[in-house]
């Protein structure tokens, strides 16, 4: 049986699942029922100054859905949380009293003077709590009053306010990240600069989720109006994969503690982000959608798997896929495949050639013999994958790597690794021989 | 196997209570609900020339539109199948999908499990009539006059394309309404709510139609006529004559011709004032045969049979029929031949019928008779096409297998007119062939008469 438990930042949780700060973490009775539930931490709900902020009356969410309304982007313009400070300090630390085995962290929103975080980070060390989260995320709302992504969109003022709460706290520091950002590596270094112990990312992405067409205004519509909001659930998970991995391979961050977020919605997406480094996962939507007992699927899911696997704990498949992730450059142009339609398979839909003949490369079949049939024509097949990403079968068409003379070039394909570094037509190719990239090792989280 | 026989036939309405008969006669595939209708407009692949569309005897551009559906625009969806078949809302309820479109459907292939099209097409189709407002517009008038006879599926397609194209119509029809089998043949489970009659209501609202009910050709009208008087001519006809038993005691009361006896269900205000017998006996195997039997079983009839003289694989009722009467409780006996229908003082007691067995694919007698006791016996065995009313003047039409021959355009061999639906020859006895026919019959016409135009202009 596969150990879940994780040590981040030398924070325990007996499995790497905690709840990102968000409404689900606004209150004891929630935080208490997702423990019950079986979640491994929480990041509470971002805590500010008082008077408390306050929150719109009308609709906060919005969303996008696939078939049968399935859930697959949640937008927000709720802001950090709305009750009284000293009402959320006593409940920290009361759960955290009762739940020492699980992960407590806090999330904190202040203005960005040393002053009022010197403050705040003193109260929360009071409650016992394990970590504090700086939320530089949030892109509505608070962002118009210089907080939240206003502040993780300037590297300055990220390596500012990470270097005063190290100064005034103990407690291990994690960056919230903005993905509403051009290039997540500036902010991750200004962290890492600043003296913060991991990032977390990504915060929401700012977005409008549709237009009313009757009344012609963003969705949800407040007395006529809409304004952006943040959006995560399933559709923000492939920036995420890519914002952490960015961090990961970057040598100025490499190694540092990642809590990945974006998306998680099944113990699958949960292992993607710890093998690109992630010590932990936070998890929003999912528990929005179906409640929190989703954490269980995600146990059960990881622990099964990694038993297949024969990973003894989260540290032995940790990090993995980074080394896998490269630049373009370095891809092998080598490498040549060709798409395979298993006929028997096939249910004759069409979508393969279509979308290859309108769109691509017109090299699949719409009849063979006078008969409808659907079948690669390799001297015009590129690879490209387009047809094994339309086809509605699984596995009904596949990509196979061909060897010997490629028919679309009738040249013969080296059977060494070749990139475009090295390559005649690359008129910057400073090297003659294709450049190798390295292994990246991953030190230890709890460093 | 001989039942003893009833003394008296038992023949009575209003066997069952109100709330049955309507639960009876409610629709067989009721509309899809909202959700049910995202659902399922989701599962379409949107196929690449696909097969749902061939399959189409109208050419329904299928994927069109169910993705005009899932996008929550019905009525573009609507409009779709009704540019290709303007009676799409009745054959989205009467056409044999599980032969057609569905047959053919990749999902289907997949799972066995095909996209429910015929339901979608009846959603989207009745989105379109519940606005009220004809979709279509007419093209300017072209001065052309154009007679339709016969105002079923046929009659109706062809002069609502004319109309649409410029033309002015006039249908000509024997009955007192139009509709043809729509109004008086389907089952009335598959039609509810008058539905033939409001869509052709909602046919006509075109413009440029003119209905004259209760002219029979050769009666009240004649071909010879029609040709003096219009620039073209279209014969829907349909099949007016019934096939006769011709056995012993087939004029006996309680001897029904299965057609006339559901033209008088579809008509009937009261179902529970309409006679039904407690035996019923159906002969036949074919549509008409299912038809009469399910419906004699939902007005009450205590035991319905149908009696065919072949064996379950060569009857003409697709195996889906074939279930719907099954799980209705009407009973399918087959290689069963009628000898002579038993009568006492003049009304049907049963009916004697020979086994029959089926040696190299031919019938044959096998001497051994079974007697079914019956209160009622239906006869759906078949209609022909009675070719009289053609006749008078110097038109002639040649025929082919005793119905009107025509060519790929539906021309007939008498110049200036058209013909198409269950009258030609070639047909499948379908609402929606009879629709194509009727369609291609009207584009040949505005053809012919668009180069005659040209010819005169020169």
């Amino acid at each position: 049986m596969a150990d879940l438990s994780t040590s981040f930042l030398g924070i325990a949780s007996p499995n790497p699942f905690w709840l990102a700060s968000a409404p689900p973490t606004d209150k004891e009775y929630n935080v208490q029922r997702a423990f019950e539930a079986g979640w491994g931490g929480v990041v509470w709900k971002t805590l500010g100054e008082d008077p408390p902020v306050v929150n719109v009356n009308g609709p906060r969410y919005g969303a996008i859905h696939g078939p049968d309304r399935r859930l697959i982007g949640l937008n927000n313009i709720e802001l950090i949380t709305d009750r009284a400070l000293h009402t959320n300090l006593e409940e920290i630390a009361r759960v955290k009293r009762n739940w020492p085995d699980r992960a407590m962290i806090v999330s904190l929103m202040v203005p960005c003077e040393e002053a009022p975080w010197q403050k705040i980070l003193g109260l929360v060390e009071q409650t016992g709590a394990d970590g504090v989260e700086l939320n530089f995320g949030c892109p509505h709302g608070m962002s118009e009053r210089g907080m939240g992504s206003a502040v993780g969109q300037v590297p300055d003022y990220i390596e500012m306010v990470a270097r005063w709460c190290k100064q005034h706290s103990k407690l291990p520091v994690i960056v919230k990240l903005t993905p509403n950002i051009t290039d997540i590596r500036y902010p991750a270094r200004a962290a890492k600069a600043g003296g913060a112990d991991a990032v977390s990312l990504i915060n929401t992405v700012s977005s409008i989720m549709s237009i009313d067409l009757d009344n012609f205004a963003p969705t949800p519509t407040i007395d006529g109006k809409g304004s952006h909001g943040g959006m995560c659930g399933p559709a923000v998970k492939p920036m995420a994969l890519n914002m952490v991995a960015e961090i990961a391979r970057d040598p100025a961050t490499a190694g540092m503690p990642i809590s990945g977020i974006g998306g998680i919605t099944t113990w699958r997406d949960a292992a993607e982000f710890i093998a690109l480094g992630c010590g932990t996962v936070q998890v929003c939507t999912a528990a929005m959608t179906y409640g929190f007992k989703v954490v269980q699927e995600m146990v059960s899911g990881l622990s099964e798997w990694m038993d297949e696997k024969g990973y003894a704990g989260i540290e032995d498949f940790r990090g993995r896929a980074v080394p896998n992730v490269t630049d373009w450059q370095y891809l092998n142009l080598n490498y040549v495949t060709k798409a395979r339609i298993a006929q028997d398979k096939c249910i004759s839909c069409g979508r393969c050639h279509i979308a290859c003949e309108d769109t691509s490369h017109q090299a699949i079949t719409r009849e063979v013999d006078g008969v409808r049939r659907f079948e690669v024509i390799d001297a015009e097949c590129v690879g490209c994958n387009l047809c094994v990403n339309v086809c509605p079968i699984e596995d009904c068409i596949t990509m196979e790597r061909i060897a010997g003379v490629d028919p679309r070039t009738g040249k013969p394909i080296p059977d060494i690794y070749g990139n475009w570094t090295a390559h005649p037509n690359n008129l910057m190719a400073t090297e003659k021989r294709p450049h190798v990239p390295g292994p990246v090792t991953m030190p230890d989280a709890a460093e | 196997m001989t039942d003893p026989l009833p003394r008296r036939a038992d023949i009575a309405p209003g066997r069952l209570p109100a709330e049955t008969l309507a639960e009876n006669f409610s629709d067989l595939h009721p509309a899809l609900d909202a959700h049910d209708v995202r659902v399922e407009a989701d599962r379409c692949y949107f196929c690449y020339d696909p097969p749902c569309m061939q399959a189409c005897p109208t050419s329904i551009d299928i994927p069109q539109f169910i993705r005009e559906i899932q996008t929550g625009n019905a009525i573009g969806a609507g409009k779709t199948i009704l540019s290709a078949n303007i009676l799409g809302g009745m054959c989205a309820r009467v056409c044999p999908t599980e032969t057609l479109c569905e047959e053919v459907c990749v999902r289907e292939t997949a799972e066995g499990k095909p996209v429910q099209i015929g339901l979608l097409q009846r959603h989207a189709t009745d989105q379109v009539m519940a606005t009220g407002v004809h979709p279509f517009r007419r093209a300017a008038p072209t001065g052309r006059r154009i007679a339709v006879v016969g105002a079923g599926p046929a009659g109706l397609s062809c002069a609502h394309r004319l109309a649409m194209l410029g033309h002015e119509v006039t249908i000509f029809d024997a009955q007192d309404k139009p509709g043809g089998l729509n109004e008086f043949g389907i089952a009335a489970y598959k039609a509810t709510d008058d539905f033939a009659r409001r869509e052709v209501e909602f046919l006509l609202a075109i413009g440029g139609i003119v209905v004259e009910t209760g002219k029979v050709l050769g009666r009240d009208i004649y071909l010879a006529g029609l040709c003096q008087n219009f620039d073209a001519v279209f014969l829907g006809l349909g099949l007016a004559g019934v096939n006769a038993l011709n056995v012993e005691g087939e004029m006996a009361s309680g001897s029904h011709d299965a057609v006339a006896w559901i033209a008088g269900l579809r008509q009937t205000d009261d179902l529970a004032r309409l006679p039904i017998g407690r035996r019923v006996v159906v002969i036949g195997g074919g549509m008409t045969a299912i038809d009469a039997g399910v419906q004699a079983k939902a007005l009450g009839a205590e035991e319905v049979t149908i009696a065919y003289r072949r064996g379950r694989e060569a009857m003409n009722a697709s195996p889906y029929e074939q279930e719907i009467a099954a799980t209705r409780g009407v009973h399918l006996r087959f290689n069963l031949q009628p000898q002579r229908l038993l009568a006492e003082d003049g009304a049907i007691v049963g009916l004697e019928l020979e086994r029959t067995a089926s040696v190299d694919g031919r019938l044959t007698s096998t001497g051994e008779s079974v007697t079914i006791a019956a209160d009622q016996v239906f006869k759906a065995i078949g209609q022909s096409f009675i070719p009289a009313g053609l006749g008078g003047g110097d038109a002639e039409i040649a025929l082919e297998g005793g119905r009107i021959q025509v060519d790929a355009e539906r021309r007939t061999s008498h110049p200036g007119v058209w013909a198409g639906g269950d009258c030609v020859a070639g047909g499948e006895d379908l609402t929606v062939v009879a629709v194509e026919d009727g369609k291609v019959a009207a584009m040949s016409i505005h053809a012919a008469l668009t180069a005659l135009d040209k010819v005169a202009a020169e």
